[in-house]
């Protein structure tokens, strides 16, 4: 598509879509937000941005293939569940560790975290497998 | 002991990786395992034999919710079974060596026979009903496989099936039994249903459960009317035939029925079918045994005889009928397959297991007619063999039989002279007189081809000259545990000339005279045909081409390939069977009230409806598609006006989305047209309409029905004192139904993987185009 104002503003949008799409899926555990929501605005940036360059200026920009994404997303979320083996408790029973860094204060890692970002990773690895397939096309 | 069952399945895998290293010598290495089990289970062997017959139980946790374990034991009854799996296996492992010298998978076989063993240990060890039926069923899979070896053949593959469904179906009627049964005794345990054997022959679901337990033996153990699988299984490669269907699969049946007998025995039902089976089974494999000519069939169908005998013994179940049927098992598992095993060896060597054309191959392979002659006189019990002091038993119990001595007496020494017919076509014919042409040609045979049936010919001589040294450690622990009472038994070879000797020299008279006028009965049996309107073997092939034509038509039916009658048939269903239940409970309460409704929300509806209505008319799909976006934002709107941000904001973006794959896909369409007809358009509407009125009741009832406690508090209350995090959506989708959500998006994956695959993976001949 050639339009020019389309061009700039998917190009202006996609870093500030992606910094959104970040916010929205850490806050997500205490406010709306999480990996789905966060997985729809990331890859509808880079939708955007192919809509606008094509997509394989899109493909180029992720510079991974979204397939990857898709895999390494699943893995993550299975993987979340393993430390509760560790525990000897029922798979996927999240587990919470708190940290005290000096500088930032206290900071809480969690495995529904990793799970979050296993299903962001899905999200956006899934929506943009199938619209640059189409694209393709 | 676990580990004893466990290892030969563990060792199965490894097998074809030690027979591609040691080649031609793998039977060496291989045969070495069954041979430590066999050593392991002697080791047991005077401990279990003490006077008090000691029970060695293992038991380990399996499916605790459903009082399944995974335990095993060991008696006098598994320990006789065990020594036979583990004893024929050693030999048949060997022989293989010779057998299938230089076959490209062998090491298959070794694979396929080694978790043969592993399954056939499991069934006569097994401490519980489950765990019994998950080894039977093992058994059945692992002989598919080993029937179906030579997998290029397709009579190879049609015995096979053939086998796996019969046998398989009595499997499935077996598990029905079982629990059944474990209904009736309250538990699964064979220890516990030993001791509550008069609770479950009282019970009402007594005689069901007897059918259906003895569906499932009757159909492994090829009794009539099932005994057809047996023959076409001689497709197999004879190694199998021997082990599989002649020492070990084929008694499953007859193990069960022993190990019944205290928990369903001695009741006039139990006693009447099985004996009435053996009968019919003797009789039947003997009659039919006869006119054959190919040496395996002769062989397959004197083992339907076999096998019938010791259902009959096990019918009559008197302490001296379970002593002879445990003393003919042993008899029957030494010569039987050996004499399996010298087929396969004379076949091998001459090319033909044609009885009319084998003569004189004891000067080609004379270990093999060694073993031969001594298999074979034990088969037609000549004293002093083994199988001499079965048939003395065997007859001693028909003598003293409650009921009906005098007829079961003539049907069984009809079946024993024919064995005697069979043993001197097989055992003695072959080998003696002239040099035929076909032996002329033949080569000798080497080691591992003789070993096997000679050690195992020469067993049925030392056993019958000193036949109690097996009474006491092996045959009263095994009558012990099938009568639960303590027997001592005692063998002798001789008895003097009884009653019981007289009618052996009658057996023998008479089968002499079956042989002299063998050729007499192979012309007259094809004009007996008419007798036998239908085989059950016929039946078996209507039955399933019928299923066959008939999974055909409801495929057809139902997956007719076009998406419009799918949506429509699961549409109708979903209606029609909600409705039903509607009308069942005489309708729900259904309230509409407008009270509240604020004029935003009265206008969000307004347009969506508006909207739906431009999707349902517009000539343009762009505009089509735009309209059902706009009936999604406005769902999305309703999400935010009721308080749910998490479902609207995914909702708006899902929409957004949407309308992009849309547009990406639509664009490759031609312009729009309209390919239906009128009619199918009126009944597609009519589909929608009630699909839609459907939803709008089901909506409007839902408030007023609470089949369930909210989960909704439970949720708000938990979300942040269990899982640190406020928002409740993100909570329940990252933790409380993690799982479910771990499904879902493996789903999208699939999705994604399948857009993929239908646009890029094209076939190759519409590329070239």
């Amino acid at each position: 598509m050639n339009s020019i104002i389309l061009r700039i503003a998917a190009r202006q949008l996609l870093p500030i879509l992606m910094v959104l799409s970040l916010f929205i899926l850490f806050r997500g555990h205490n406010a709306p937000g999480g990996g789905f929501i966060g997985g729809l605005i990331a890859s509808s940036a880079f939708i955007l941005y192919a809509i606008a360059f094509g997509h394989r200026s899109a493909e180029e920009k992720i510079k991974i293939e979204p397939g990857v994404f898709m895999a390494l997303g699943l893995l993550l979320a299975l993987g979340s569940g393993i430390p509760s083996f560790l525990k000897n408790e029922a798979f996927v029973t999240h587990e919470f560790f708190k940290f005290h860094i000096p500088v930032l204060g206290k900071m809480i890692i969690s495995t529904p975290l990793i799970f979050d970002i296993g299903v962001f990773f899905v999200v956006f690895g899934v929506l943009l497998t199938i619209v640059f397939t189409l694209m393709e096309e | 002991m676990i580990y004893i069952i466990l290892s030969s399945f563990v060792f199965s895998f490894t097998a074809p990786f030690i027979h591609r290293i040691f080649k031609k010598y793998s039977h060496w290495v291989i045969f070495l395992l069954p041979l430590g089990i066999f050593t392991y289970f002697i080791s047991y062997l005077p401990r279990i034999c003490t006077t008090e017959c000691e029970v060695f139980t293992f038991s380990y946790p399996w499916i605790k919710s459903l009082g399944i374990q995974l335990s095993f034991y060991l008696d006098g009854l598994s320990m006789i079974f065990a020594l036979i799996i583990t004893g024929v296996g050693m030999m048949v492992i060997f022989y293989s060596g010779a057998y299938f010298r230089g076959h490209p998978q062998h090491g298959r076989f070794y694979l396929y026979i080694l978790i043969f063993m592993g399954s056939m240990l499991g069934v006569v060890m097994a401490e519980n009903l489950i765990t019994i039926f998950v080894f039977w069923e093992l058994t059945s899979l692992s002989s598919y496989l080993l029937i179906g070896f030579n997998h290029e053949k397709e009579e190879s593959r049609k015995a096979a099936l053939q086998a796996l469904l019969v046998t398989g179906l009595g499997g499935l009627a077996l598990l029905a039994g079982f629990i059944l049964t474990g209904i009736a005794g309250g538990t699964y345990s064979i220890v516990s249903l030993l001791d509550s054997g008069d609770i479950i022959r009282n019970h009402t679901l007594y005689l069901p459960a007897l059918a259906l337990v003895l569906t499932g033996a009757f159909t492994k153990s090829a009794q009539v009317p099932f005994h057809f699988w047996l023959p076409s299984a001689m497709q197999a490669p004879t190694p199998v035939s021997t082990y599989l269907h002649s020492a070990t699969m084929v008694k499953a049946g007859i193990y069960l029925l022993a190990r019944f007998n205290p928990i369903m025995g001695n009741t006039l039902e139990w006693n009447y079918l099985i004996t009435i089976a053996g009968v019919t089974t003797m009789l039947v494999g003997a009659l039919m045994a006869l006119y054959q000519t190919d040496l395996k069939k002769l062989l397959a169908y004197t083992t339907v005889s076999a096998l019938g005998m010791l259902v009959l013994l096990l019918g009559i179940g008197t302490t001296l009928a379970i002593k002879a049927a445990m003393v003919f098992l042993m008899v029957h598992a030494l010569y039987k397959g050996a004499l399996f095993m010298i087929v396969g060896a004379v076949d091998h060597s001459t090319g033909t297991r044609d009885v009319t054309e084998l003569s004189g191959l004891m000067r080609v392979m004379p270990f093999i007619g060694i073993a031969a002659a001594f298999s074979g006189l034990s088969m037609s019990g000549f004293p002093p063999l083994l199988g001499f002091v079965g048939k003395e038993l065997i007859y001693e119990a028909h003598l003293h039989a409650p009921n009906a001595a005098i007829s079961l007496m003539t049907a069984s020494i009809i079946g024993n002279a024919v064995n005697v017919t069979v043993a001197i076509m097989v055992g003695i014919f072959p080998f003696w007189g002239k040099t035929s042409a076909t032996a002329k040609k033949s080569h000798p045979v080497e080691f591992a081809f003789w070993i096997g049936p000679f050690l195992m010919a020469l067993c049925g001589v030392v056993l019958g000259i000193m036949p109690n040294s097996i009474a006491m450690p092996l045959i009263s622990p095994a009558v012990t545990a099938i009568k639960a009472q303590t027997i001592l038994v005692e063998l002798k070879t001789w008895h003097g000339f009884t009653m019981v000797f007289m009618l052996s020299v009658l057996t023998v008279a008479l089968g002499i005279g079956f042989f002299h006028f063998r050729d007499k009965f192979r012309e007259f049996a094809p004009r007996l045909k008419f007798l036998i309107p239908i085989s059950p073997s016929r039946i078996y092939d209507y039955l399933l081409k019928g299923m066959l034509r008939f999974a055909d038509l409801q495929t057809r039916f139902l997956q007719n390939g076009k998406l419009r009658y799918y949506l429509i048939t699961i549409i109708l269903v979903t209606v029609s069977m909600v409705c039903t239940q509607l009308i069942r409970m005489k309708g729900l309460p259904v309230s509409i009230s407008f009270s509240g409704l604020q004029f935003y929300e009265a206008g969000l509806v307004l347009v969506m409806l508006m909207a739906t209505i431009m999707a349902m008319l517009t000539p343009s799909r762009m505009a089509a598609v735009a309209s059902l976006g706009v009936i999604g934002f406005g769902v999305a709107m309703i999400y935010v006006l009721f308080g749910a941000p998490d479902l609207a904001l995914t909702q708006f973006l899902v929409e957004t989305l949407t309308v992009i794959i849309f547009v990406l896909v639509i664009y490759h369409l031609p312009y729009f047209q309209e390919f239906s007809s009128t009619k199918s358009r009126i009944r597609d509407a009519i589909v929608a309409f009630l699909a839609g009125s459907l939803m709008t009741i089901l909506i409007l009832t839902a408030r007023h029905v609470q089949i369930a406690q909210q989960i909704s508090t439970y949720f708000s209350e938990n979300s942040a004192p269990l899982a640190h995090g406020r928002d409740i959506v993100n909570v329940i989708l990252v933790d409380f139904r993690a799982i479910d959500t771990m499904g879902e998006i493996t789903v999208l994956s699939i999705a994604a993987i399948g857009v993929y695959a239908l646009i890029k993976l094209k076939p190759k001949k519409e590329k070239s185009k």
